[in-house]
């Protein structure tokens, strides 16, 4: 009881005497060490991408989705636990369906974003539950204000729009490369290439897991509906980023030769 | 034995145990009304009709009622009965739709068993005493067959070539039956079709001549717009109804 915890870690309902609730933070790291998620809204739509960590070889690529689709217009990709974020997503169909059933119109982005941050943020206050230990990036497009967003909602309930968010073990390397972008001119189909070549950069073979690229998108090719992004389409990605870094790395060579 | 202007039946609902309270009572009628609803079979695949028409009692209230609707990619769901308990209906089948989407994995309901659902549903209801008031024909074509079945209001459903729901029950199917044959083509169905609902338009007073046609196929569903139907009153019969007699009543 002497060292950081001191006893104060034990329950998301009381604060450590330094006004910190350990419960929160210790989801938050869970979600630090997951695999790489990134999401960009570009000009024409909303690209979340993922980087699916595959524990066994005899895993159908397919199975363990970690992007859903909630309702037509909107979706969202996880990193974390799958299993908490599962919940999430099943409340974010309830809220969909919910909201349609009673005002007749898809929900709007805020309102699920909102209603998604009070749900998450319910589980950080009471004795009797633990936080969810899975941030989630929320795609949805806005039928009225014609416009699509990105939100990303933590473990502590917080829920805020970007332009750009990366999650995960790679996140750090991948917010300065959304940093360097347009994201004001890039399309929904160069993102793809983007968002691969950030996954595969903080991507170490000989330490990593293998793993599976996960994409799903919601622009005007779709008709701002959310879908996976057609398997070529990632293929390509992949096949694109895989070759960017090669050539990054012969230039590297390059230049230590020349020094 | 009846008694004019005078109800026999309300005896009998009593069923209540305090004497004060009215017995619980569910639906027992429809208010806002559709027709008929037609379906045959035909050579590429299954093909509706129906009239646009939504009845308040016997007053024609709303002439632009879609009574066909597309559930799916490969079903169509046509309705007579109470319009709101067929939108009642619609939104379960969005429902359904919509988990389908969610799951990602292209898979979408047969029409068999978006017919074998709505039967369950049908019967439920009725068996809570509160039916849904439908008689609904579904139509649809998935993996080179065509679907025509019909469920009504206590979960009763039957499979058939041709079906026909409401007056067109009387008035359509007979017509049906004797044109119906299995290798009819697209044209000769449409022709029938509206040549039943021309029928039903002459001789049912809650019929329209504003018709909707859609078909299902190994294209996928299609529901046309509305159009009229052209009609023709020169025959005897209507030009002189009675045919000159008074007082029988008939035609």
């Amino acid at each position: 009881m002497a060292s950081t915890g001191a006893g104060y870690d034990l329950s998301p309902t009381t604060f450590s005497p330094d006004g910190r609730i350990f419960q929160v933070e210790y989801a938050t790291k869970a979600v630090e060490n997951a695999g790489t998620v990134v999401g960009m809204k570009c000009k024409d739509g909303v690209v979340l991408g993922v980087e699916k960590v595959m524990l066994s070889k005899m895993l159908l690529p397919s199975s363990n989705r970690r992007v859903a689709t909630v309702s037509a217009h909107a979706g969202v990709a996880q990193a974390g636990l799958a299993a908490d974020g599962r919940q999430v997503v099943a409340r974010a169909r309830e809220e969909c369906d919910n909201y349609e059933e009673v005002y007749g119109i898809p929900i709007p982005p805020t309102v699920l974003a909102q209603r998604l941050s009070e749900y998450v943020h319910y589980f950080t206050i009471h004795g009797a539950l633990r936080p969810f230990g899975t941030s989630t990036m929320i795609a949805a497009y806005d039928e009225r204000e014609k416009a699509h967003q990105l939100y990303v909602l933590e473990p502590t309930g917080v829920c805020l729009r970007y332009f750009g968010a990366a999650l995960g073990k790679g996140r750090q390397s991948a917010k300065s490369e959304i940093e360097k972008l347009d994201l004001t001119t890039l399309t929904c189909r160069d993102a793809l290439k983007e968002i691969a070549k950030m996954i595969y950069t903080c991507y170490d073979e000989s330490k990593d897991k293998p793993f599976i690229l996960e994409m799903a998108w919601l622009c005007e090719e779709t008709k701002f509906e959310y879908q996976l992004v057609p398997q070529d389409l990632i293929d390509a990605a992949e096949t694109w980023a895989k070759k960017e870094l090669e050539e990054d790395d012969d230039d590297d060579d390059d230049d230590e030769m020349a020094s | 034995m009846l008694f004019a202007g005078h109800e026999p039946a309300r005896a009998n609902n009593v069923v209540s145990s305090s004497p004060s309270a009215p017995p619980r009572q569910h639906t027992s009628r429809p208010i806002v009304t559709g027709t008929s609803v037609l379906g045959i079979k035909y050579k590429d695949g299954v093909m509706l009709a129906a009239d646009t028409l939504a009845s308040y009692g016997s007053l024609a209230m709303f002439k632009d009622v879609q009574r066909i609707s597309k559930t799916g990619s490969y079903t169509l769901v046509g309705a007579s009965g109470e319009m709101s308990d067929y939108h009642a209906i619609l939104r379960k089948l969005e429902g359904l739709e919509r988990d389908n989407l969610n799951a990602n994995d292209g898979f979408e309901h047969s029409p068999v068993e978006i017919y074998s659902y709505l039967r369950a549903v049908m019967y439920q209801a009725r068996n809570k005493f509160n039916p849904l008031w439908n008689s609904l024909v579904v139509g649809g074509y998935k993996d080179g067959k065509a679907f025509l079945g019909s469920v009504d209001l206590r979960g009763t459903a039957y499979e058939d070539d041709v079906i026909a729901t409401g007056f067109g029950a009387h008035l359509a199917l007979p017509i049906m039956r004797a044109k119906w044959h299995a290798d009819i083509d697209e044209g000769e169905a449409r022709a029938l079709l509206e040549d039943c609902l021309r029928v039903l338009f002459y001789r049912d007073c809650r019929a329209l001549d504003m018709v909707v046609l859609s078909k299902a196929t190994a294209d996928g569903t299609l529901v046309s717009d509305p159009y009229k139907i052209e009609t023709d009153w020169s025959s005897a019969s209507f030009v002189v109804p009675k045919a000159g007699e008074d007082g029988d009543g008939g035609w």
